[in-house]
C-alpha cells in the first residue's frame, strides 16, 4: 500500500514537472549504498525545491542552487530505485539506485521440520534470508554457512551462496535421537533453531509372558528403533490374545521404555504384540 | 376483511386440532400414553403394572416408581435410582427412556413374567436395555418385583499412577516470523475403502499417528464425480478415535447418506492433525471379544479399566476385515455405565447382517471420556 501511494505521488510529481524539466542535470551517483551520507552538487543560483521519490519514501527539500545538496546518514535507507526532481528557476531530473549494505545484519532462518525421525536423508530443510542493518534483503551473492550439530552425532556443515537474497540447504537427520542445533551464519551473524530428532518405528519388538494367577502378565523388552534409540514413553503397544474364536486386546503405552499388561490366561491362546504397523513376536500360551 | 381472516384462522385451527387428534405425532402419543398410564393408580393386570412402573421411570419420577414396587423392602429408593441412572456419572446419568415395549413371557393367577425392552435416548444416540420383570399379585392389584442390578463399588483406596502426560507450548507473539512453531503431528491414512450401501456410501479406513506426540485427528472426505465436481463432503464425526497417542491406529467411517457408489469416480481424503495435550491413561483392556452372528449380528465383549481413574463414558470402535485383510466395515457403540477400576463392563456393537458373513477378523479399540478430561 505504502509503495503504491509513493509511486502514485511520484508519478503526479513527475507529471507536474516533466513539462518544465529541461536544461540542468542533477549530479546524483548511479548507485548509493543504503543509509550512506552523500551530497549532490547543483549549478545556477536562486532557490529550488528537490523531490526524491523512492520505495516507501518521498523527500522534499528546499535547496539553494549552486550549493551541494547533502543527504545525512540513514536518510535513504530503503533499497530500490529512486527518482529526483528539481524544480525552481531551473528544472532537472535524475534516477539512481539505493543498494543494500553488503554486510549482513540479520538472518531470517526457516528450519523445517522442527521434529523428525532419525536417519532420514534430506529430511531437514533450512532456508536463510539475509538482511542488512536496514532490513533490506541483500541481493548480492552472500556466503551462508549452515551447520547441524547434535550431542551424539557428527557435525554437518554446508556452505552455499545466496541467490536473490536466499540460501537454502537440505540435510540428513542423525542416527541418534535428541535435539540438534541448526545454525545459519552469514557475515558473522548467526541464527539458531532446534530440531528434535526422534526415534523411528520400533524395531525387533519382543515381549515375554509369565503366569500370574488366572492371568498372563505380558511385558515387552525395552523398545528401540532400528538405530537403537529408545522409543519414547507413551508410544502405544497393542497386545492381542486369540483363543477359541474370541479375542482380547489391550493398547498399553510404553512407560519407562517397556509396555506391560495382563490378559486372561487361556491354554492354547495365541498372543501377539504390535506397535502401529510394526508386528512383534508371537507367543503360544500353554 | 378482518372478519374473513378471523374465520379462516378459526377453520385452520380446528382443522389442525382434528388432524392432531386423529393422526397424533409419535412423540406426543408416547407422552400421552405415559401420562394416561401414570394417572392409573391401580394395576389390575401384570401388563398394567409394568406399564405404570415404566411410565414413571420414563418421567424420571423415582419416588412414584419406587412406591409401586413389590420388593421395595429389598433395597432403598436411592439404590433403585442408581440402578437406572448409574452410580457414577455416565451416559445413563442424562439419558431418558424414550419408549418401551412389553413382551409377556408367561403368566399364572398370582405371578407373571414380562420382558421389558427399554429404549434409552442419549446425546450420542440411543441404546436398548432388556429387563425380565417378575410381576406378582397382591390382592386385586399387581406390582413389579424390580430386578435390581447392584452396581459394583470400588472400595475407598489410593491407587498410585505413573502418570504420563503431554502438554504443548506454542509460538508466542514476540517470536520472529522465522521461528518455527511446534510441528503438527505426522499422521497417515494406512487403509481406505469406499463401500456402497443400499441407502448410502460409506468411506472407511484406518489412520495412524506415526509421530512421537499425541495427535488430535479428523478425517474429511469428498466424493467426486467423473467431471471432478463434488457430490458431497462429510467427516467422520464420532466414528473415529480423535485423540491418537504415538503409533496408535484408529478406524474411521464417513457416511454419505443418499449417495450412490455408481456416481462416484474418486474420493478426496483430507486428514488433519493438531497437537493436543493428552494423557496416556487410562488403559482399557477389551476382553472376550466375540462375533455373534444372528439375525441382528453384534460384536460383544467386556471392557476392563486397568487404570485407577474412573472412566465416565467409553466409546468402542470395531474394525472388520474379510479373509484378504480388506476393510469391510467400521462400527461403534457406547458403554452406558462408568468403567470402574478392574470391574468388567459389557459392550455390544451391531454389524449389518450382509457384512457379518464376509467378516474374517476384527480389531476393537476404545476411546474414553472422563468428567474432567478427554482422552
Amino acid at each position: 500500500m505504502k509503495t503504491a501511494i509513493t509511486l502514485s505521488l511520484g508519478f503526479l510529481v513527475a507529471l507536474t514537472l516533466c513539462g518544465r524539466a529541461a536544461g540542468q542535470d542533477l549530479q546524483f551517483p548511479k548507485t548509493v549504498e543504503a543509509g550512506r551520507a552523500f551530497s549532490v552538487p547543483t549549478t545556477g543560483s536562486g532557490k529550488a525545491t528537490l523531490y526524491v521519490v523512492g520505495p516507501t519514501q518521498v523527500l522534499r527539500r528546499e535547496v539553494s542552487l549552486g550549493e551541494n545538496i547533502a543527504f545525512a546518514r540513514g536518510e535513504m535507507a530503503n533499497a530500490g530505485h529512486y527518482t529526483a526532481f528539481l524544480t525552481g528557476s531551473s528544472t532537472a531530473t535524475a534516477d539512481f539506485d539505493v543498494t543494500p549494505v553488503s554486510q549482513p545484519s540479520s538472518i531470517s532462518f526457516l528450519a523445517k521440520p522442527s521434529r523428525l525421525a532419525v536417519d532420514l536423508p534430506n529430511g531437514i530443510s533450512g532456508v536463510a534470508y539475509v538482511f542488512d542493518v536496514f532490513r533490506n534483503l541483500i541481493l548480492q551473492p552472500t556466503p551462508v554457512s549452515f551447520q547441524l550439530s547434535g550431542a551424539n552425532s557428527a557435525v554437518q556443515v554446508q556452505k552455499v551462496e545466496t541467490k536473490n537474497g536466499v540460501a537454502w540447504v537440505k540435510m540428513n537427520s542423525a542416527t541418534r535421537s535428541g535435539p540438534a542445533q541448526f545454525e545459519a551464519e552469514a557475515g558473522g551473524v548467526v541464527d539458531k533453531r532446534v530440531i528434535e530428532q526422534v526415534p523411528g518405528d520400533p524395531c525387533n519388538l519382543r515381549m515375554t509372558a509369565r503366569a500370574d494367577g488366572d492371568r498372563v502378565a505380558l511385558e515387552t523388552d525395552p523398545v528401540r528403533d532400528c538405530s537403537g534409540n529408545p522409543v519414547p514413553d507413551g508410544t502405544i503397544i497393542s497386545f492381542t490374545e486369540s483363543y477359541n474364536g474370541e479375542t482380547s486386546t489391550v493398547d498399553a503405552p510404553l512407560k519407562r521404555g517397556v509396555a506391560k499388561t495382563d490378559l486372561p490366561a487361556y491354554k492354547g491362546a495365541t498372543i501377539t504384540v504390535a506397535a502401529g504397523v510394526v508386528m512383534g513376536n508371537e507367543i503360544r500360551w500353554q | 376483511m378482518g372478519r374473513l381472516l378471523a374465520v379462516i384462522i378459526l377453520i385452520v385451527t380446528l382443522l389442525l386440532v382434528v388432524i392432531g387428534t386423529v393422526w397424533p405425532d409419535k412423540a406426543a402419543l408416547a407422552m400421552m400414553v405415559g401420562t394416561r398410564a401414570r394417572t392409573i393408580h391401580r394395576a389390575t393386570s401384570p401388563e398394567a403394572a409394568a406399564q405404570i412402573l415404566l411410565s414413571d421411570i420414563s418421567a424420571r419420577d423415582w419416588p412414584s416408581a419406587y412406591s409401586r414396587l413389590a420388593n421395595k423392602s429389598e433395597f432403598s429408593e436411592d439404590q433403585f435410582e442408581r440402578d437406572l441412572t448409574g452410580g457414577y456419572p455416565s451416559l445413563r446419568s442424562h439419558a431418558t427412556v424414550d419408549s418401551f415395549d412389553l413382551h409377556p413371557l408367561h403368566a399364572t393367577n398370582d405371578e407373571a413374567e414380562i420382558r421389558a425392552d427399554l429404549h434409552w435416548s442419549t446425546v450420542v444416540g440411543d441404546f436398548q436395555e432388556s429387563r425380565a420383570l417378575k410381576v406378582v399379585r397382591n390382592g386385586d392389584t399387581w406390582a413389579v418385583d424390580w430386578p435390581l442390578t447392584k452396581e459394583q463399588h470400588v472400595p475407598p483406596q489410593v491407587i498410585a499412577v505413573n502418570y504420563l502426560r503431554w502438554d504443548v507450548i506454542y509460538r508466542g507473539p514476540e517470536d520472529d516470523w522465522g521461528t518455527q512453531d511446534v510441528e503438527a503431528p505426522h499422521i497417515r491414512i494406512v487403509d481406505m475403502n469406499p463401500v456402497g450401501r443400499p441407502d448410502e456410501v460409506a468411506v472407511m479406513g484406518e489412520i495412524l499417528n506415526e509421530d512421537v506426540v499425541p495427535a488430535y485427528v479428523t478425517v474429511k472426505a469428498t466424493l467426486l464425480r467423473k467431471d471432478g465436481s463434488a457430490i458431497a463432503t462429510e467427516d467422520a464425526f464420532d466414528k473415529i478415535c480423535h485423540t491418537l497417542l504415538p503409533k496408535q491406529v484408529s478406524p474411521f467411517r464417513i457416511d454419505f447418506p443418499n449417495a450412490r457408489l455408481a456416481d462416484v469416480d474418486s474420493v478426496r481424503m483430507q486428514p488433519t492433525s493438531s497437537l493436543v495435550a493428552a494423557s496416556a491413561d487410562p488403559v482399557v483392556e477389551i476382553e472376550d471379544q466375540k462375533l455373534n452372528a444372528s439375525s441382528r449380528p453384534t460384536l460383544s465383549g467386556e471392557l476392563v479399566n486397568q487404570s485407577g481413574q474412573i472412566v465416565n463414558i467409553a466409546h468402542v470402535l470395531g474394525t472388520f476385515y474379510d479373509n484378504r485383510g480388506q476393510l469391510q466395515w467400521v462400527s461403534d457403540g457406547y458403554v452406558n455405565r462408568a468403567l470402574l477400576p478392574r470391574i468388567p463392563a459389557a459392550f455390544a456393537i451391531s454389524i449389518p447382517p450382509d457384512v457379518v458373513s464376509k467378516v474374517n477378523t476384527y480389531r476393537v479399540t476404545t476411546t474414553t471420556f472422563t468428567s474432567h478430561q478427554y482422552q
